[in-house]
């Protein structure tokens, strides 16, 4: 297969409008299946989380998990959607080993939640409005793994192990309307959609959404037209985009690759294509020669689903303060500008500095641990922020000692790196350590004198008025208590002995 | 003692909850009739069992008989009592086959909630009884494991899908049977053994654990030689099940008592619709003779006979033939060999595997249906076939709705005709669908249905079809014990195997 030409994106967007089309996998964190009661926890050994239903056996039948359609609602309330009154679940027919009854049930044409908008913040500030063409319930499939292959693909695989754990668990697909006129910040838009999705969800506590984990799945629709021609182009459907910066680099790749395709007056062929995180590019998987039959009917094996008007505002009473309602609260009571919240929550700090407050520590110096030293630990340790081995209770704490005087800042944060080493509570690692701020007068001053002694032109100095002078002193002190004293103190002591 | 089995169950229930007889010696009594008559595929005989559970018959009524030894009350009123199971509900201690190649020694995890009601119940499970490959099929002759034959006539067919559950009954192997009817399966054997046979209401017998072959028309019920022998095991079997989601959340219908209460042969104020459209051309002359006699019967027992119309009904078996295949094409799906059953290893993929073993593992009839279900789905021809035929259905359950209003129970001829010989219409596939031209409306309305005998024509039995509102069995149960009550009991020749 020859490398696809690639268009320079300001080049694709100078002639051509994007399309775009985004659907989401989001796996529901319910304790059980869809319709079985299996346990749905990640990473257990494979095929421990089965049984006849959701292996499909002769004669199983499924039943609706509630807290899974109950979970459906509220997603579909909080992007704006109408819930259906009533709606069937479908049979979706193919063939695949992954799916026990080679068949997934999924609501086709009857979803039960229609047309929202979900207003999506781009990186200017502006805000985009992306419009939600449905949000439905399916199940998942299992999990192949091909062994012997040089790829992990099903080609040139010598054999394949199906884990069928995964097979039931509860999917909600978000799906947008077309969304036309996003030119150069398609990427972008993109990007700025999947995030506010996830951190919707999150909110909405339905799902992990952990993209890393596949529990938020992102297939990406995208076509090209020439430039204001409103002629709508070929599209193809990239899938396997597996992170937020992912999603980006699949639509600026896309866009690139369309472009390179149709300048050559060639045809954009309608097709799956597959993200290579390695690349940030797109192989072709299977080409969609006509659209595939998948023979939908009403399932006869589940009654219709029928919420009660009275259960969906019941539901609508439980939804969350939503993300941006959050942010644009957060950011009034702290009084960060715009640049500042955006940053916060870029860095993913929000959510930790907010439970941080909450646990008592004043905002600003909440905001500053994490969005300082703590990213730079989690930077060295490369892991994301919120997943540091510390909790916003314990940097709430170290915050407290330092603000009573039993820590000073350096002092902190030796503190905090024994608890993200593992050693406990700061209080233990207080302990184990003997890291206490040293707030024993006689002790200091002793250190104190000594220092001055050592130092006697700056004592001079300071004798004569010059009190910027003590910072030399303070210095001294300070190496010679090893850090554990006190330099508010230290200088008041300065100050009284050389008075 | 070798009379035991020619005692109803009510009867062997008495005898055993009192002591009179061992749970065990009945069951031993049918173990060795079954020995006795039922043969093989190959051989003479009845054939009725794929599988004889001797072992753990007889450890179960041995339970029954310790239990009532130190005089605690029966688990249910039929404990004790031998049933022979359709082999299509799951069992975690015997094989289950469907009837089919592709399940052949499958050994299921876990028990059908019938099956584990009747375990509750402390029913004996003598065996799993042979059937249409995948409950498709008017004769038994679509089982993988060969025919069943017709106690009364061996060279006959005993109907089917549910064959071996009522030529169980006839032959005197069991006193009791459980089938499912998804278009007849039930209550078609049952016409043409002489026994009865019950299609409850949709959703009154779980189908959890039950192989389906179209869910949404699929329904358990209870087969036995008289109407409150059948009572008796619908009370067993029946009511809610939560894993079941179709299943009605309400009671079971009071049928024993129905049943009781019909017995005494009265049916004054009683109003009896004849389905105008059913019973016309297409119908053997013995069997509209039989017909004719049963009406004659209820009208003396002072039921009021009326005629109705259900002018709908004449599309039924069209719509079934697109509704049930469609359902079946994507049932059947989950036989791939990847997880249980046949597998037949040809090829490189899994794709070639799964299409190798399904060419091995179905038979004809599911072969065709699945082929008619999965062109009657596709893309641009839904809306006129599976989509057409469910507004027949609509239709259909509107003129039992009008019926309803103008009698309590509907009849009709259960068959157009009496049992065909073997190899008749098995090459004939539309001459064999014609068979449950009379029993399938039941089916796409959800509502309830039964057959009890109604004497012979030329030799062979001939059912009559009592029909009711969904949840109305209790009518439909006292109309056929009062019946019956008129009636000798038809017994089938000696079998000689």
């Amino acid at each position: 297969m020859t490398a696809p030409t690639l268009v320079d994106f300001d080049d694709v967007v100078e002639r051509f409008d994007p399309m775009l089309g985004l659907e989401v996998h989001v796996e529901l964190n319910t304790n059980t299946k869809m319709f079985c009661g299996c346990p749905t926890e990640f990473g257990a050994e494979p095929n421990t989380q089965v049984c006849p239903i959701c292996l499909g056996l002769p004669g199983a039948l499924p039943v609706v998990n509630r807290t899974a359609v109950e979970s459906a609602i509220r997603i579909g309330l909080a992007l704006n959607c109408d819930i259906a009154p009533w709606g069937r679940f479908a049979r979706k027919n193919y063939f695949y080993p992954d799916m026990p009854k080679n068949f997934q049930t999924s609501q086709y044409d009857e979803p039960i939640a229609v047309n929202g908008y979900l207003d999506v913040e781009l990186d200017d500030g502006s805000t985009f409005r992306v419009e939600i063409e449905r949000a439905h319930m399916e199940e998942d499939t299992g999990k192949s793994l091909h062994v012997g292959g040089a790829t992990g693909r099903i080609h040139g695989a010598e054999y394949s192990l199906l884990d069928y754990n995964r097979a039931g668990v509860p999917l909600i697909e978000i799906v947008t309307k077309m969304i036309p006129g996003t030119r150069e910040r398609a990427p972008e838009v993109a990007r700025a959609y999947v995030t506010a999705l996830r951190d919707l969800i999150k909110a909405l506590g339905v799902s992990d959404v952990r993209m890393d984990q596949g529990s938020m799945r992102c297939d990406v629709n995208l076509s090209l037209s020439p430039r204001d021609s409103g002629v709508l182009g070929t599209r193809s459907e990239t899938k396997n985009v597996n992170s937020l910066r992912s999603v980006e680099r699949a639509v600026r790749y896309e866009m690139s690759r369309h472009a390179g395709v149709l300048d050559a007056g060639e045809k954009v062929v309608q097709e799956t294509r597959h993200f290579q995180e390695d690349t940030a590019s797109t192989r072709s998987g299977r080409i969609k020669e006509t659209s595939e039959d998948y023979r939908y009917f009403p399932e006869p094996d589940l009654v219709p689903i029928a919420p009660p008007r009275e259960w969906v505002e019941e539901l609508r009473g439980t939804l969350p303060e939503l993300p941006w309602e959050r942010r644009r609260r957060i950011s009034a009571e702290w009084g960060l500008t715009d640049e500042e919240l955006r940053d916060l929550v870029n860095a993913g700090a929000l959510d930790l500095i907010e439970a941080t407050v909450a646990e008592g520590a004043p905002a600003g110096e909440a905001r500053s641990w994490w969005v300082a030293y703590l990213t730079q630990q989690a930077n060295t340790r490369e892991v994301p922020l919120d997943e540091l081995p510390i909790t916003p209770a314990a940097v709430a704490r170290v915050i407290e000692l330092v603000a009573s005087g039993e820590l000073n800042n350096k002092l902190a944060r030796q503190v905090v790196d024994g608890v993200l080493d593992g050693e406990g509570t700061p209080d233990e690692v207080v302990a184990a350590r003997g890291l206490a701020v040293v707030s024993d007068d006689g002790a200091l001053i002793a250190a104190v004198d000594e220092a001055l002694a050592a130092q006697p032109d700056v004592a001079q100095k300071i004798r004569d008025g010059k009190v910027a002078a003590a910072g030399a002193i303070v210095g001294a002190v300070m190496k010679a208590t090893k850090g554990q004293a006190d330099a508010k103190r230290v200088r008041e002591l300065i100050i009284e002995r050389c008075g | 003692m070798t009379d035991l089995i020619r005692l109803s169950a009510a009867e062997l229930a008495e005898k055993i909850h009192s002591r009179e007889v061992s749970a065990v010696e009945v069951a031993q009594a049918h173990l060795d009739r079954i020995e006795a008559v039922d043969g093989s595929a190959d051989g003479p005989g009845v054939h009725a069992f794929l599988h004889v559970a001797s072992e753990a018959a007889l450890e179960s009524a041995s339970l029954v008989d310790a239990s009532l030894a130190v005089g605690t009350a029966p688990a249910s009123p039929l404990a004790g009592v031998p049933l022979a199971l359709k082999d299509v509900f799951t069992t975690i201690d015997m094989p289950t086959t469907a009837g089919s190649k592709i399940l052949e020694g499958w050994r299921p995890p876990y028990d059908a909630t019938l099956t584990a009601r009747l375990r509750a119940a402390g029913v004996t499970i003598l065996g799993k009884t042979n059937m249409d490959e995948f409950a498709m099929g008017s004769s038994t002759e679509y089982s993988a494991y060969g025919a069943t034959h017709n106690p009364w006539d061996l060279t006959r067919v005993p109907g089917g899908s549910g064959g071996g559950s009522a030529a169980a009954l006839a032959a005197f192997e069991a006193p009791l049977s459980i089938g499912t009817d998804t278009g007849g399966s039930i209550r078609q054997p049952a016409a043409f053994t002489g026994t009865v046979g019950v299609k409850p209401t949709y959703g009154g017998v779980s189908r959890y654990g039950l192989i389906a072959c179209a869910s949404s028309l699929d329904q358990g019920g209870p087969c036995a030689r008289t109407v409150l022998d059948a009572a008796l095991l619908h009370e067993v079997i029946g009511g809610h099940d939560p894993l079941d989601s179709t299943s009605i959340d309400a009671p079971v219908p009071a049928v024993v008592a129905a049943a009781r209460e019909g017995a005494n042969g009265d049916l004054s104020g009683l109003r009896v619709g004849v389905v105008r459209e059913m019973g016309g051309e297409g119908y053997q002359p013995g069997v509209r003779a039989s017909f004719d006699g049963a009406l004659r019967q209820l009208e003396k027992l002072g039921a009021e006979i009326v005629e109705v119309s259900c002018p709908h009904f004449e599309y039924g078996l069209a719509a079934y033939y697109l509704i049930l295949p469609s359902e079946v094409s994507s049932n059947l799906a989950r036989f791939d060999a990847m997880r249980y059953g046949l597998r037949v290893d040809e090829g490189a993929s899994a794709e070639a595997v799964m299409a190798a073993t399904r060419e091995a593992g179905f038979g004809p009839e599911v072969k065709r249906r699945i082929i008619l279900g999965t062109y009657a789905l596709s893309s641009g021809y839904y809306d006129a076939y599976y989509g057409q035929a469910q507004k027949v259905r609509t239709l259909i359950s509107r003129d039992f709705a009008a019926a309803f209003a103008q009698a309590d129970v509907l009849v009709s001829p259960t068959t157009p005709t009496t049992a065909f010989p073997i190899g008749d219409k098995v090459d004939d596939p539309l001459a064999m669908y014609l068979n449950d031209l009379a029993t399938i409306p039941t089916n796409l309305a959800g509502t309830a249905g039964m057959s009890v005998p109604s004497g012979l024509a030329d030799g062979l039995p001939v059912g009559l079809q009592i029909m009711a509102p969904a949840l109305g069995e209790a009518v439909m149960y006292r109309v056929a014990a009062a019946y019956e009550s008129t009636r000798e009991p038809l017994v089938a020749p000696e079998v000689k195997a």
